[in-house]
């Protein structure tokens, strides 16, 4: 259990209570339940949880699964630097978000998930685990003419493949040397 | 087209079907009890159900087990919508503002020699502190979080993230059912006794407030039976027994014959355990105790049924299986002395065998990534059957397709496909199969080095005869040439990896089937972790 990113399963726990603090706030509020104000603030909190938490963070050891559209939400979220960054502000912050909705039976699951997720929060920043966005790779722009290790240096008609040196034979494949023995010293470009 | 996928799965859906129909009909028939009963009428009463429009494969187990998963999720949250409702509608029926036939019913069992019908006392309290005070309601709430932490950390991302904490977490199944046994205990739902519906005629005496103390003596109301216990108790009995069955396993001794560290950190054991038969294609639970006394990891099996010895090829890939590599001497660690090795405990086999490949006389066999494993197993056994035994084999063709990243892994893997080349063409069958080897991950280097040595006999990389394709395999070409050469038989199609892979294949397998039945059909089947 040593190597597990607590963060990660916090995210999930995090979600899960935002979605439902969404639904048991529309369940007080549509049912007009005693204190429905607390389900219309349910389901603001929810939202806000939702939004906070759906951009999952990067995993520091292996390739981390992107949620469906992510990136937009992750540029929003990066914006807010060491706020988001750090899981003791979210631990807190959800702690905070959790305790109103607690006083509406129909949202004190939802307190109890996201207390829940606070916990694990707080566990991960304690073990130095902090939010950075996936970003996508930057694209590699194909260099013209890249590939071309060395232009032949002399004029056609130049001797066919069979002549030419036959590369080392334990090398996964480093391809060795122009085109033709040369006559002066021509320098290797090596990619 | 469709007809194809339909018969393939026809056993499978016929099972899903009867236990959505049963899960449906049981269903209905509650609903419809709760409200036509007599005796709950006065319970709907409260609740307000006259008022306003709203009166709610052995081997498949894993995917049975989510579907449960979900079907539980489900109903659970239409339960707790439903009882979040009845709770504020039987807080409000103590409210001085309540009149009529409800305020009498919630002021039933205030005096003596009454029973109650509403759990909810008094108006001077809030719905909260009456569910903290019920059984049901802390239950309720208790089992409600076991149920989402289990579903948090069951998904796809956290079980790559860390198995451990999924296998641990899940655990918390023990919670969730004992809590929902005793979930009914506290009985808040009541109906009316049925002495009392004798005595009080419902349909009269529902309009007569005020003959209530004449002609309709006061109902008498009981809690209801818990029967939730009824529906777990037969499944926890069954897991009870396996478990059981697990320890009484762990118990047995394991023998280990052989171990051999392959190239990149794969570890091949081969055990013998007493009464251990297997089938191609199965699996085995695996425990060391040294390294973790409560976890049990699935590998799937390597060797063939007709060796006296069963295998195992483990990569590490995470904490256990790299503690595990270390124990058995791996990469570079001084060799081990057969009484300095950790104990093991294995359960099993489990799972399809994949035995259904020697039905068809052509047989395909695609295995993707990791997906080789099962295959391993299958070709081994295929070479036993039917190339070294002289008996009769109905499967006389195996096309087998390799697709892979990085060779690295499965170097072991290409070993024993060198190895059944040289044996089968001993036998005079190398013809028997033919393998075609994908690699997807090669890059310029490679492609050099390849294009050079193109016109050797043997291929470069892995040393086979048979050469190494780069890229994706053309699944158009392959099936329409494999249909080609075996223009009127049934064509088995094996398959082990990725479910975009599988995809593909089904769509193939239809594609390529001729509509006349006495063309060549393929018939899909796929083996999945």
């Amino acid at each position: 259990m040593g190597q597990i990113e607590w963060a990660m399963w916090a995210n999930e726990q995090a979600l899960a209570s935002g979605l439902i603090l969404i639904t048991g706030g529309i369940v007080a509020t549509a049912g007009q339940f005693t204190q429905w104000y607390l389900g219309a603030y349910s389901i603001a909190a929810g939202v806000l949880v939702c939004l906070l938490e759906y951009p999952r963070g990067k995993r520091t050891k292996g390739s981390t699964m992107e949620r469906c559209g992510q990136k937009y939400l992750t540029r929003v979220v990066k914006l807010f630097g060491p706020l988001t960054r750090n899981y003791y502000i979210r631990a807190f912050l959800h702690l905070g978000l959790a305790v109103p909705a607690g006083f509406l039976l129909a949202t004190i699951l939802g307190t109890a998930c996201l207390a829940i997720a606070s916990g694990i929060y707080l566990l991960a920043a304690i073990r130095g685990e902090q939010w950075s966005p996936i970003e996508p790779k930057p694209k590699e722009r194909p260099q013209i003419g890249g590939t071309i290790k060395q232009p032949p240096s002399n004029p056609p008609p130049r001797p066919p493949a069979e002549a030419r040196k036959k590369p080392s034979e334990e090398a996964a494949g480093i391809p060795t040397g122009g085109p033709q023995e040369n006559p002066m010293p021509v320098n290797d470009e090596v990619v | 087209m469709m007809g194809c996928w339909v018969l393939n799965e026809s056993l499978s859906i016929v099972l899903v079907l009867s236990w959505l129909g049963v899960n449906l009909y049981l269903f209905i028939d509650t609903f419809y009890w709760y409200e036509e009963e007599e005796s709950f009428l006065y319970t709907r009463v409260i609740l307000g159900c006259f008022r306003g429009p709203w009166r709610r494969q052995l081997d498949k187990n894993l995917k049975f087990h989510k579907l449960v998963a979900y079907g539980i999720v489900i109903n659970a949250t239409i339960h707790i919508v439903a009882h979040l409702f009845n709770l504020e509608h039987y807080h409000w029926s103590q409210s001085p503002e309540a009149e009529g036939l409800v305020a009498a019913l919630s002021k039933l069992g205030d005096t003596p020699n009454e029973t109650y019908l509403n759990p909810i006392r008094t108006f001077h309290t809030n719905t909260i502190a009456e569910l903290l005070t019920t059984i049901a309601g802390i239950t309720g709430l208790l089992i409600s979080l076991a149920l989402i932490l289990i579903m948090t950390s069951s998904t796809e991302f956290i079980r790559q993230v860390s198995y451990e904490l999924f296998w641990y977490t899940h655990h918390v199944f023990i919670i969730f059912f004992i809590g929902l046994a005793i979930h009914g205990a506290g009985r808040i739902v009541r109906g009316q006794t049925p002495e009392s519906l004798l005595l009080h005629n419902i349909t009269f005496c529902r309009d007569h407030l005020e003959e209530w103390q004449a002609q309709c003596p006061v109902p008498q109301f009981s809690g209801k039976e818990p029967s939730a216990w009824k529906w777990v108790l037969g499944p926890m009995v069954l897991y009870a027994c396996e478990r059981i069955i697990r320890f009484w396993r762990f118990q047995q001794e394991v023998i280990i014959t052989k171990v051999v560290s392959h190239p990149s950190g794969v570890l091949e054991l081969c055990m013998k355990k007493r009464d251990f038969k297997m089938a191609p294609g199965q699996y085995v639970l695996i425990q060391c105790p040294s390294i973790s006394t409560l976890e049990w990891h699935p590998f799937t099996l390597t060797s063939a049924p007709q060796e006296d010895f069963f295998s195992v090829h483990i990569r590490a890939a995470g904490d256990w299986t790299e503690a595990l590599c270390k124990a058995f001497g791996v990469e570079g660690q001084p060799l081990k002395e057969p009484w300095s090795l950790p104990r093991l405990a294995v359960d099993g086999p489990f799972g399809a065998a994949l035995t259904d490949v020697f039905h068809y006389p052509v047989s395909m066999c695609i295995a993707a990534g990791i997906g080789v494993t099962p295959f391993a197993a299958l070709l081994k056994s295929i070479w036993y059957q039917c190339c070294e035994a002289q008996t009769q084999c109905k499967l006389n063709k195996v096309y087998f397709y390799w697709i892979c990243r990085d060779p690295g892994a499965f170097e072991w893997f290409a070993d024993l496909l060198l190895s059944l080349e040289t044996k089968m063409s001993e036998q005079g069958q190398a013809h028997f199969l033919s393998y075609h080897i994908f690699l997807t991950g090669w890059d310029e280097n490679q492609a050099f080095h390849i294009a050079l040595h193109w016109d050797e006999n043997a291929d470069v990389i892995t040393g086979l005869r048979q050469k190494t394709f780069y890229g994706r395999p053309n699944w158009n070409h392959e099936f329409q040439q494999v249909a080609f050469s075996h223009p009127s038989s049934n064509i088995g199609v094996f398959f082990c990896g990725p479910k975009a892979l599988s995809k593909i294949l089904q769509r193939m397998c239809r594609v390529y089937s001729s509509a006349d039945p006495r063309g060549v059909h393929f018939y899909y089947n796929r083996e999945s972790f």
